[in-house]
């Protein structure tokens, strides 16, 4: 794998402001790097600031505190203006794929949209003959007929919006690609076909994604990194077999025993969490996991615990880290 | 869901596909209150414009000179307009009644001798007017308003926010008739024009200012939804600036709910039109209005109470058929439950 990073993310913080003076920490320190060609899979509970993360990258929501740093620029206190032509080198696809296609206009139009408001390579505005091609070209890439291109998006099955939806993330060939839980709402079999695309996309236009999930068995399949985040903080990240099949942090382990599987494992130990997760508003202290871990010291509740490396192309923010001596 | 669409969605073979408004229209013509609220309407309009060929050319009248001395043909017979006062208790003469008779004052005479058919129509035509005018021209300031107090945010949508509570905290009809009390007895110098205080732009400006908060509101809280839409962070997210995401993305969102503001709205603005012209703060004599024409038939209410009823009923009709139509409206646009249904 080509070792540049094309993002890097550092101490994002990102807080709201609350009625009677309280804040919600979405994002509290989170710092990650995502290297040009690969796929970081992020995964977590919802309401664990994945998709705020998601999109605090590619600056849609503003950040309280924290640099990013997009193909060697700093794009964190860049005005919307200024974002403009960054914005083609870097897309999302969304999770509700009616909700983020207008219902009032034909798929043509909503794909056709960023190569109007983009010029092309050479600086020109594009000729509406371009686009034409361009949106044939952008069709047969994701699967769809041409004749879709006259048609509303609510006359699609989700999975053919979200094929939309990718087309038009894809029109201005970016670099990277957030994907927003973009096969959560799909049906199984949809989601695979879903994945197969981006999984095929991925290796035809080199692409690099950040692709956001809660469901493992999709991180697995596409990720070749794997960051999981809970509580606003990412708790591990690193190469998805390891993190995966040998997970050092309670709370990773604790997600992959949650995945439901065909055959009953009797020999397994699942460790199940109780409780719900803490109020991001009054995050516990110490380790913010420490409220639910099976593991839990009683260091645990004072002191928080750094993402620490572990040799193995992985990281992980425990004091008392699984299979591996602390 | 997934399978049933997919096998139904796209068949290439079809080329022009409905738009939402083309859809919208064939589910309003399916809607038999909605057409025949419509129907009604376009036959009081289409009457209401040919009130010169019926006052002119079947009437035989002026509805617009006091003619108490005159009289007309009935039956081969020669009619006094006024007549003597039937009722034991009062004396005096009272206007003719009802003849039915479309070429000889079919709904009576006024209390100044004039046909009251004629005039209804002729009221009609302004009330249709003023209430049209004063509904679009209304929607128009509001859109302005909701929808830069919606984009936007922040200071401006609180300063206006505040200015449309203030405005909808003054009762309607008190507003309407302070701002006409003041412009109507002294006219209006804006510069160099000067607007009489006959005229019919007066009572059009004042109903369209007073109702701009109530068609802001929810056309403000249209735009706040579609501002956090998810197609709207995603037009950002490919860098659609924000002037073209207003046009292209926000504005045409809104249009259905201002086509379905449009016949609510006219709707009260005939109400109101008609209270000003019943007050003699609309519509200035002797042009008639169907408010002024209530006006005319209140002191008539007990020997000749047709002066009033026409009117009246007249209101009923155009207003229920106006609100029949808005709602008939708001189903077929409704793109969001369409679109689920088929989905």
């Amino acid at each position: 794998m080509n070792a540049r990073p094309l993002l890097q993310a550092e101490h994002l913080h990102k807080e709201y402001k609350l009625p009677r003076g309280q804040t919600l920490r979405a994002l509290d320190d989170v710092s990650l790097t995502v290297m040009q060609g690969e796929t970081l899979g992020l995964v977590g509970e919802s309401g664990c600031g994945k998709s705020t993360l998601g999109r605090c990258l590619l600056r849609l929501t503003d950040l309280s505190s924290g640099d990013i740093v997009f193909e060697g620029r700093n794009i964190s206190a860049l005005s919307e203006r200024a974002l403009r032509p960054i914005r083609r080198r870097m897309q999302m696809v969304f999770q509700d794929s009616y909700a983020s296609l207008n219902p009032r206009r034909r798929i043509g139009d909503l794909i056709a949209e960023p190569l109007r408001v983009h010029p092309d390579n050479e600086g020109r505005k594009r000729s509406a003959a371009d686009i034409t091609a361009r949106l044939d070209e952008l069709m047969s890439l994701v699967g769809l007929p041409q004749s879709a291109l006259a048609r509303y998006p609510h006359e699609f099955s989700g999975g053919q919006r979200q094929r939309i939806n990718i087309a038009r993330a894809l029109a201005l060939s970016p670099q990277l690609v957030v994907a927003d839980e973009p096969v959560s709402a799909l049906d199984v079999s949809i989601q695979a076909q879903i994945v197969n695309l981006f999984t095929d996309l991925r290796e035809r236009l080199g692409l690099t994604y950040v692709f956001i999930a809660h469901d493992l068995a999709v991180v697995r399949q596409i990720s070749t990194r794997v960051a999981v985040m809970y509580l606003g903080a990412i708790v591990e990240i690193g190469d998805t077999d390891t993190v995966l099949h040998n997970p050092a942090h309670p709370y990773t382990a604790a997600l992959i025993s949650a995945v439901p599987e065909p055959v009953i494992r009797h020999d397994a130990q699942r460790s199940l969490l109780r409780g719900d997760v803490p109020s991001p508003v009054s995050p516990p202290s110490g380790c913010r996991f420490h409220t639910r871990c099976p593991q839990a010291q009683p260091r645990c509740s004072a002191e928080t615990p750094e993402l620490r490396d572990f040799g193995d192309a992985r990281q992980a923010a425990c004091h008392f880290p699984l299979g591996l001596s602390a | 869901m997934e399978t049933q669409t997919a096998a139904s969605a796209p068949s290439p073979s079809r080329a022009s596909v409905p738009g939402p408004w083309r859809m919208a229209g064939r589910s309003l013509t399916a809607n038999r209150s909605a057409m025949t609220a419509l129907a009604a309407l376009m036959l009081v309009t289409f009457a209401c414009l040919l009130a010169p060929f019926y006052a002119g050319d079947v009437a035989r009248t002026d509805p617009f000179t006091s003619n108490v001395a005159g009289s007309f043909m009935l039956g081969g017979q020669e009619v006094d307009i006024m007549q003597p006062n039937d009722n034991p208790l009062h004396l005096g003469l009272s206007p003719v009644g009802p003849t039915w008779n479309p070429s000889a004052y079919m709904l009576g005479a006024d209390s100044q001798g004039r046909d009251v058919a004629a005039r209804l129509l002729y009221g009609g035509r302004n009330s249709l007017l003023i209430s049209f005018s004063a509904a679009l021209v209304c929607i128009a300031i509001a859109t302005v308003v909701g929808v830069s107090a919606g984009f936007f945010g922040g200071f401006v949508d609180t300063a206006l926010s505040r200015l449309m509570d203030i405005m909808w905290a003054v009762p309607v009809y008190l507003f309407a008739i302070s701002l006409s009390i003041v412009t109507i007895s002294q006219g209006l110098k804006i510069g160099p024009f000067t607007i009489e205080s006959d005229n019919l732009l007066i009572p059009i400006f004042i109903i369209a200012l007073v109702y701009v908060p109530y068609a802001a509101r929810p056309i403000r809280g249209r735009v706040m939804a579609l501002r956090n839409a998810e197609f709207v962070m995603a037009a950002r997210s490919l860098g659609v600036p924000q002037h073209r995401i207003l046009l292209r993305d926000i504005v045409p969102n809104v249009s259905t709910t201002l086509v379905v503001l449009t016949p609510l709205l006219t709707a009260l603005a005939l109400l109101a039109e008609s209270a000003l012209s019943f007050l003699s703060i609309g519509v200035q004599a002797p042009a008639a209005s169907w408010g002024t024409i209530i006006q005319d038939g209140e002191g008539l209410i007990y020997t000749r109470p047709m002066v009033a009823i026409a009117p009246g009923l007249a209101i009923v009709i155009v207003v229920l058929a106006l609100n029949i139509l808005g709602d008939g409206l708001r189903d077929a646009l409704d793109v969001r439950e369409t679109s689920r249904r088929g989905a």
